[in-house]
């Protein structure tokens, strides 16, 4: 518990703020992720919660504040000035960024072996064999039958596409991995594998992840911690289970009142 | 406790009292007087306005009142244990791996885990063929069970049970009384509410009255 | 037809200048596709107005040129453009590999080896190699400048899941002096260890993508493969029918209408001077004995 406690962040975010011209995208957020620990955002459409992923891994230039990472070599560096390379070799390697929509994360037109194996590719591996056995591994643990890894995800159920995009970021071990709403639109029964799937990778490889979610029901399943945004802005923030069973801003109490009971 | 449009619900204040090793402290007095909100704030889950919640590890010292949620979560590993009065089910998780999980969080291997989940399951009267089934389709008795099992399989310093035999049958209530006398025995330091007087009697070693802290609403 | 109404070799001496630019820069960093205005020329699109433009640019009064389709000196693409510059530049044209100085090609490598002081001129559909799998320009452009060529291993995975070995037979990706991963054109794969180390000079024109690149003489050019599946020269397996060459790249002839059909050399130039100086060798018409198709790669 001392080592947890005395370890330092993987990633930081102090006073991050973006403006979209005079509209506000999301205002003086700061964080801090340690390496396992799962980050809710939660929050309304609108919310900033999207913006706020995008500051966060590096997609958008935030107009004030910035965001830290520590590297695989133990060097904490801001993200603004990692080079172009730097950066997309991170996004390669040490993140993964789940997509709602699969189709933005995966190639429709590839096999699933090639779709999982393109960062191994990515990253040197130059033997088929190894690539594929490695590929084949990984769709067993996301839950996708080999016999299929040779087929596209276009012949894919949505649920399937959702865990091969999942296996597709994971198989670089990454350490950080960034979701945006993973389960929306999905039926509940396939909604439930994905998360009990995604809960069981997160343990066990010991990921730190931050999902956006405007489902709490996400939030209380996946997350330790969890922050409510409105209007740009994060409104409360805490344990999980803390905030959902005693939220203290009348904002986070109305979200807690409309889940409907399971 | 903070509910909507700003109403403040004063549930307790001025609650104090200490537990030691092997000790097993009841909380008592009627329904809503504040008993399950007092384990929820000493696991963390509530938030206390004022006061300490001090938890002794070795030599040292946390506050989780005042601790970061990081903390409580290291607290949760590795210190305090929980047994609520409901089962939180996950979808497809199987019943010997809900019982296994918090100590394969911390690093037993999966085998093992699932050995020592499978044991303690049977005492708790958990029908072997129900191990492999998520709990979700179970009788309340039996989610209550599978629950205490939960809960009772890591060795933790600290374990906190909000009304562990509600819904057994006597059989039941009798193994998880032995349960908590074996964990006493342990050295663990427990914090119950129970409102079944038999039981009561049988694991209590102090008992408080926490009607006396309520606040006048 | 009256006088020279043309400027030599057709395009103005500004456009000549903006394309040696082009070229020169493309030599500078080989592999890279340097942009150029490229113009319309007195041919559609498809039928080699890169090539031919690069070819312009270079052209002087003293070359000798020799333009090949698919190898063959005598198809209609080879001899209009042929034409063309003999028309508009006055050039010496040559159907002789050895004896020309620029060689503009469409789809093949000569069979004899190219030495200093020849250039050969690529026609070039699509220069971008990287486009099955990425169709942003943005993107592609992005990873060529970072050097992140994963995606055309996708490629040959995809190859290798769907048919048990890598079927890309033409337009087979390079990667030139362990930098910039270049498509050659669609030449067959046969050609492609030509390319590397090669003597003379190689241009690459794209007409309608406005695109030129290079390969300095004797560049490394790598064919990108696995290590479990690596890279391997195809060639139909039997010898010329016309010559009996068995190293040269071979054509399938339709012969009838039964299925009569022959391989022969698709470099005319060099199955003709095989021919010419070894009658003897000569292997007559198409016997019953012709390989079948199932001779699969050597």
């Amino acid at each position: 518990m001392k080592q947890i406690a005395h370890d330092q962040p993987l990633l930081v975010a102090e006073g991050l703020s973006k403006w979209y011209g005079r509209q506000i995208g999301c205002r003086d957020v700061s964080l801090a992720l340690y390496e396992g620990e799962v980050l809710a955002v939660a929050g309304e459409s609108g919310s900033g919660k999207t913006t706020l992923l995008q500051l966060l891994s590096g997609q958008l230039e935030p107009t004030a504040g910035r965001v830290l990472y520590r590297m695989r070599d133990g060097v904490t560096r801001e993200l603004a000035a990692l080079g172009q390379a730097e950066r997309r070799f991170l996004f390669r390697t040490d993140w993964g960024y789940v997509h709602q929509d699969p189709v933005l994360g995966l190639r429709m037109a590839v096999s699933a072996g090639a779709n999982v194996g393109e960062r191994l590719m990515a990253v040197g591996w130059r033997h088929y064999g190894r690539i594929r056995g490695t590929a084949s591994s990984w769709l067993d643990r996301v839950e996708i039958d080999r016999s299929r890894i040779d087929d596209a995800p276009i012949t894919y159920s949505g649920g399937m596409r959702q865990r091969l995009q999942i296996a597709r970021n994971l198989i670089t071990q990454p350490r950080l991995v960034f979701m945006d709403e993973p389960t929306g639109g999905l039926d509940v029964s396939v909604q439930a594998r994905l998360l009990d799937l995604v809960r069981g990778l997160v343990a066990e490889l010991g990921l730190a992840v931050i999902v956006v979610t405007h489902d709490l029901a996400v939030a209380r399943l996946l997350s330790h911690r969890i922050m409510v945004m409105k209007g740009g802005e994060a409104i409360e923030t805490g344990l999980t289970d803390q905030v959902l069973d005693d939220p203290h801003e009348p904002y986070t109490q109305l979200l807690v009142s409309s889940i409907l009971p399971p | 406790m903070h509910m909507q449009g700003g109403a403040r619900l004063p549930v307790v204040s001025g609650v104090a009292f200490a537990v030691r090793p092997g000790e097993c402290v009841v909380l008592a007095g009627p329904s809503g007087v504040g008993k399950s909100s007092i384990l929820r704030m000493i696991y963390g889950s509530y938030r206390c306005d004022r006061g300490h919640i001090l938890v002794r590890n070795g030599d040292v010292t946390i506050d989780v009142a005042a601790a970061e949620p990081r903390q409580i979560i290291a607290l949760r590993r590795h210190l305090i244990g929980y047994v609520s009065q409901f089962l939180r089910a996950l979808p497809r998780v199987t019943t010997i791996d809900v019982v296994a999980e918090p100590i394969v969080t911390v690093g037993v291997s999966r085998e093992e885990a699932r050995r020592r989940a499978a044991e303690l399951l049977r005492r708790v009267n958990i029908p072997e063929r129900l191990l492999g089934l998520p709990p979700a389709t179970f009788s309340g008795g039996e989610q209550q069970r599978v629950n205490i099992a939960r809960g009772f399989l890591p060795d933790l310093p600290v374990l906190l049970l909000d009304e562990p035999t509600a819904s057994l049958d006597a059989v039941n209530r009798a193994a998880v009384v032995d349960l908590i006398a074996e964990k006493k025995r342990q050295g663990t330091a427990i914090i119950a509410v129970v409102h079944d007087d038999d039981v009561r009697a049988a694991i209590a070693d102090t008992i408080i009255d926490i009607s006396r802290f309520a606040s006048a609403a | 037809m009256s006088g020279p109404t043309y400027n030599f070799a057709y395009l103005d001496e500004q456009t000549k200048r903006m394309i040696r630019r082009a070229i020169l820069k493309a030599i500078a960093v080989p592999g890279y596709q340097v942009p150029f205005a490229s113009r319309e020329m007195p041919m559609p699109y498809g039928w080699g107005t890169g090539g031919v433009q690069v070819t312009a640019a270079i052209l002087g009064p003293d070359d000798v040129l020799k333009v090949i389709d698919q190898g063959s000196d005598d198809t209609t693409n080879a001899v209009s453009i042929r034409k063309f510059f003999a028309k508009t530049a006055g050039v010496r044209t040559t159907t002789c590999t050895t004896e020309a100085t620029v060689i503009q090609t469409r789809h093949r490598i000569p069979e004899a080896p190219l030495g200093e002081g020849q250039v050969l001129v690529y026609q070039v559909p699509i220069p971008e190699p990287l486009r099955f799998l990425e169709p942003r320009e943005t993107e592609t452009r992005r990873m060529h400048a970072l050097a992140e060529y994963g995606l055309i291993h996708v490629k040959l995975y995809e190859d290798i899941a769907r048919h048990g070995h890598i079927a890309t037979t033409y337009a087979y990706p390079v990667q030139v002096d362990g930098r910039y991963v270049m498509d050659p054109s669609p030449t067959p794969k046969f050609d492609n260890p030509k390319m590397n180390d090669c003597a003379a000079l190689q241009l690459f024109g794209a007409g309608r993508e406005k695109r030129i690149y290079a390969i300095p003489p004797h560049t490394t050019v790598v064919s990108l493969d696995f290590d479990d599946h690596p890279f391997e020269r195809y060639r139909f397996d039997a010898p010329c029918a016309l010559c009996g060459a068995t190293d040269s790249y071979l054509d399938e002839v339709i012969t009838d209408d039964e299925g009569g059909r022959m391989f022969a050399c698709s470099d005319t130039d060099y199955c003709e001077k095989r021919r010419a100086t070894n009658r003897d060798d000569a292997v007559p018409g198409n016997g019953p004995g012709a390989p079948a198709m199932d001779a699969a790669s050597r």
